[in-house]
């Protein structure tokens, strides 16, 4: 390994350390004022009752804090709940703001330094780890020692780094109040862009945009010489960073609605619910004008873009979790199921989700103008049931943390609800396949070992049979491993799209009618 | 025939496994036994060196899961074959079993070549063919090897080169013609891949020799000697001078043995209801004009395997190989050739069209016939369509059609460079004839990699 490159990994190592030790560094005292500032008017009294006990305590770290916060709220809440008083419980969660404003830390004293030495370096540290890499070799893709890695074959090191993920993914989404710390410390940071402190969503997105780029850099640097896994990576690059990250911030600064312009329904599955509807439609032009893009997009685009490209457009070039996917779990991508027995579950329970979110949408829009007759509460907790397993446990939780146990695209082949959508269209009507080169195939498995989505390129390659596979992608990397150039993606004419040849090309001793 | 007959495969390799597939998919009754003791489940042989390489594991390599043989029912069994008991139709196994068969297929592939250089059989020296060549490779590279030899300038040959670099083991190579694989490979072609394998620090040497191979007192090798009298210390040897068919333990059988198993070109032995396929079968006449009488080819073994089970299905069908075709890769340069491009050929007789990018890594070659139609396309660091260059040469079209099509016969991925449009105006100067040439379309104006 050269020196850079060494710095770069004792930089990231650092950089990681310093962003585990920050959510336990400095002390919390919480103050009547603050909770008046930070509650909802109908609960401000009650809290300030509840919390009298915390004021002017000073708690050394943010479980102290918590636990005793925990332990006033819960009394309180339970209490109410043992004497069935449901409408007087405070559903509420006060823990994040009030850990927020009660901290007093270096790093809410000097967040730009504690942002520097923790994902500063980490990134810096990605960037001279990955620069250097294949220096003074010819270009070619190589996937040299992948499965004698700790790291890409499941080994230690990969354990270790999906049980982080996950720990981390779990307190973002259930216990953010313990990360306030980080959230601290990019605060200036979210001001500048959208006039608003930070929510734990904007330290989420900011760290996953950046490593969208560090590993991005990896990309160009690995299919060095290979146009099209160039290009597509640059595409993932711009839109998470310019429609996912910025764009969505900046609107906010302009007192707009928070949005981003290419998450589209299902995936995106709060589009049609009632808030989401009532911002769109408060929000004057610019607000009817999201709400009727995100509907063309639903109704138009995709079949339309599905049709002349493949769900390619989307998935491998456009979509933040197929960016993250492309980049952070490229190292990954191996690891997928292959067999036909994952193939089988995979198309249950993908189609299972979409029939789940275009059901709780349909209930929710008629709930919507049926002035909430049709189901009352009950939509609410309907919400938060899909919310908490589909877009917090199955998108987050697995969907990412586990890339090193299960490759990099679990999310998108058995969870993601557009997905199964686009897939509908790519199978049955699209311009898209992937072509085999006649009877070029050696059967050697490079394709099949390398896709993401499990499909066994393979089996059909050497059968110079064409693959239309709703799960693809399109990222183009079995083409890019192939050693004897056996694999294209093509937009082509229906027509000959879906060929079974049962001889290849070579043989002309056995004549077929055809 | 008769549908409830035992067909026995000698060899789960492509030609063994294709003739058992194709025959199971003509007969719904017929039952079918492979047998290997290489490896119970098939495998593509072609990537034992990336799994050397760390780019898959072994199971990877395998094309079917478990469950597809028993679904269709072709029993595996996992033995080496001592002897062929032709009189009584039956296999004798090391084990000591036995298994009685009706058809016999003898596809038992090749071994590598061994020319009776002194040293050849120590420690430390081998092939690279089978799942156990490649399990003995491992298990010397593990360490304390500082270099090693290859022997022998071809195709297995550059990808041993491949793994050991990747091992980070220096690599000397020798080769004993004048230009790497120039007994395939016209001058322009081996030349750069000779300049290529340099490219990767790999000690090519050309016009050299191996003499001797010699041991230290654990017998391990510790030392070659070239034809130029040069004494190189490794500690590992591979030879890869071609391979010849594993036939050995049919000799002295009644079955007609030559360098391989003698066969017609229904791959019929002179034993009835015996038959031999891949690199195994010797033909009696080659069995195309170009062709030679010993097919050691991954497609040509596929093809033998898929046309022998009609004949023992009871349909004859004679071997009739189309235009042929051919792919490797060498290193980094992917390598494809449909039609015939011999190393040489007669000025007066055939015409030459050569062009070669500025980087010196991506070429491509058209032989054409007086009359100006194709023979022939070799192509380096690009990808040329198989069913166009099929249909052309199969077609006889004149070269200049061929070149002006070019695009349609491209089978680059989007966003590459256009390297048809460059082949299309240095034909055009070259020969002095217009052709058709494409224009690049707006995405590859927009995006497009230059030549």
């Amino acid at each position: 390994m050269k020196l850079i490159q060494k710095i770069g990994l004792i930089l990231f190592l650092v950089g990681i350390t310093v962003f585990t030790v920050l959510p336990f560094l400095g002390n919390y005292t919480l103050t009547e004022t603050q909770v008046r500032e930070n509650t909802k008017d109908i609960h401000t009294e009650k809290m300030i009752e509840i919390l009298a006990p915390m004021y002017g305590q000073k708690y050394s770290s943010n479980f102290s804090f918590l636990t005793d916060f925990n332990k006033h709220f819960n009394e309180y809440n339970d209490q109410l709940k043992d004497q069935a008083l449901w409408d007087q419980v405070i559903w509420d969660d006060y823990s994040f703001p009030l850990a927020k404003t009660a901290l007093a830390s270096p790093v809410s004293d000097n967040p730009w330094l504690f942002l520097f030495l923790s994902v500063g370096l980490a990134a810096l540290g990605g960037l001279l780890y990955n620069l250097p890499k294949y220096q003074g070799e010819p270009e070619g893709v190589k996937n040299n020692g992948v499965f004698k890695s700790s790291m890409k074959n499941r080994g230690w090191m990969g354990m270790l780094t999906g049980a982080y993920l996950i720990l981390f993914y779990v307190i973002l989404y259930w216990f953010p109040a313990y990360l306030v710390n980080l959230v601290a410390m990019v605060d200036p940071l979210s001001v500048i862009l959208s006039g608003n402190p930070a929510s734990q969503w904007f330290l989420y997105g900011f760290i996953y945009t950046l490593a969208i780029i560090v590993m991005g850099v990896r990309m160009f640097r690995k299919y060095r010489g290979n146009k099209y896994q160039q290009l597509r990576t640059a595409s993932v690059m711009f839109f998470q960073t310019a429609f996912a990250f910025l764009i969505p911030e900046i609107l906010v600064l302009f007192n707009q609605p928070y949005f981003d312009f290419k998450n589209i329904w299902p995936l995106d599955y709060d589009f049609f619910y009632d808030y989401q509807i009532d911002t769109f439609l408060s929000s004057g032009g610019v607000g009817m004008f999201m709400l009727i893009w995100g509907i063309l997009l639903i109704i138009i685009g995709v079949p339309l873009f599905t049709y002349f490209f493949g769900k390619r457009w989307y998935c491998s070039w456009v979509c933040g979790c197929g960016g993250l996917a492309e980049t952070v779990g490229d190292p990954y991508r191996q690891l997928s199921d292959k067999s036909l027995k994952a193939w089988k579950y995979e198309r249950y329970i993908i189609h299972g989700v979409l029939v789940l979110a275009v059901g709780m949408t349909l209930l929710t829009i008629v709930n919507y103008f049926s002035g909430f007759a049709l189901l009352g509460n009950v939509t609410n907790q309907l919400h938060s049931f899909y919310g908490f397993a589909i877009g917090s446990v199955f998108a987050g939780v697995v969907g990412t943390g586990f890339y090193p146990f299960m490759g990099n695209r679990v999310w998108c082949r058995f969870g993601c609800p557009l997905a199964a959508y686009l897939g509908i269209v790519q199978r049955f009507k699209s311009r898209f396949r992937i072509t085999t080169n006649g009877g070029q195939c050696i059967s050697c498995g490079n394709c099949s070992t390398y896709c993401e989505m499990g499909i066994d390129v393979r089996w059909y390659a050497q059968r110079g049979q064409n693959i239309v596979r709703s799960s693809c992608v399109g990222c183009g990397v079995c083409s890019s491993v192939c050693p004897r150039g056996v694999l294209k993606l093509e937009n082509g004419s229906e027509e000959g799209r879906i060929n079974e040849l049962p001889i290849i090309i070579g043989n002309d001793s056995i004549k077929l009618n055809n | 025939m008769k549908s409830n007959r035992h067909v026995a495969i000698i060899g789960n390799g492509i030609s063994g496994v294709t003739c058992a597939r194709q025959l199971r998919k003509l007969d719904d009754n017929v039952r079918i036994t492979l047998i290997s003791g290489e490896s119970k489940y098939f495998f593509s042989r072609t990537a034992l060196m990336y799994v050397f390489m760390g780019h898959m594991k072994f199971e990877h390599t395998q094309p079917y899961e478990p469950w597809f043989w028993e679904k269709n029912r072709i029993d595996l069994k996992e033995d080496w074959v001592n002897e062929v008991d032709f009189e009584n139709s039956t296999l004798n196994f090391q084990s000591g079993e036995s298994l009685a068969y009706d058809d016999l297929v003898i596809a038992t592939g090749s071994k590598p070549n061994k020319f009776g250089w002194p040293g050849e059989d120590l420690q430390g020296v081998q092939g690279l063919y089978s799942k156990q060549d490649l399990e003995s490779m491992e298990k010397i590279t593990e360490k304390g090897v500082n270099r090693a030899i290859i022997v022998g300038g071809g195709l297995i040959g550059i990808e041993m080169a491949e793994m050991l670099s990747y091992k980070k083991i220096p690599v000397t190579f020798l080769v004993r013609e004048k230009r790497f694989w120039d007994n395939i490979l016209p001058k322009e072609e081996a030349e750069l891949v000779g300049r290529h394998i340099l490219e990767h620090h790999i000690d090519l040497k050309l016009d050299t020799e191996l003499k001797e191979i010699q041991s230290n007192q654990n017998g391990q090798v510790k030392s070659v000697i070239t034809s130029a009298g040069e004494e190189i210390q490794c500690q590992f040897v591979g030879l890869t001078a071609g391979v010849k068919p594993n036939v050995d333990f049919l000799r002295e059988t009644d079955l007609e043995v030559n360098r391989g198993v003698k066969v017609d070109s229904y791959f019929r032995t002179n034993i009835p209801n015996v038959y031999a396929i891949g690199d195994c079968a010797e033909f009696h006449e080659a069995p195309g004009e170009d062709r030679k009488t010993v097919e050691q080819v991954w497609y040509t073994g596929r093809m033998h395997g898929e046309t022998l089970a009609y004949t023992i299905n009871g349909k004859p069908t004679a071997y009739q190989p189309g235009v042929w075709f051919n792919s490797a890769k060498f290193l980094d340069i992917e390598y494809q050739t449909y039609g015939t491009v011999p190393p040489q050929w007669k000025e007066d007789e055939v015409n030459s069209f050569y062009w070669e990018a500025p980087n010196g890594k991506v070429a491509f070659r058209m032989l054409s016939a007086k009359d100006g139609r194709i023979l022939g396309v070799n192509n380096f660091g690009f990808r040329l369509d198989h069913a166009f260059f099929d249909k052309a040469i199969k077609g006889k079209w004149q070269a200049d059609q061929v070149i002006s099509k070019l695009q349609k016969g491209m089978f680059d991925p989007e966003f590459f460079a256009p390297y048809h449009i460059e082949i299309q105006k240095a034909y055009q100067k070259a020969s002095g004839r217009t052709v058709q040439i494409a224009k690049k379309s707006f995405i590859q104006k927009l995006f497009g990699a230059s030549v």
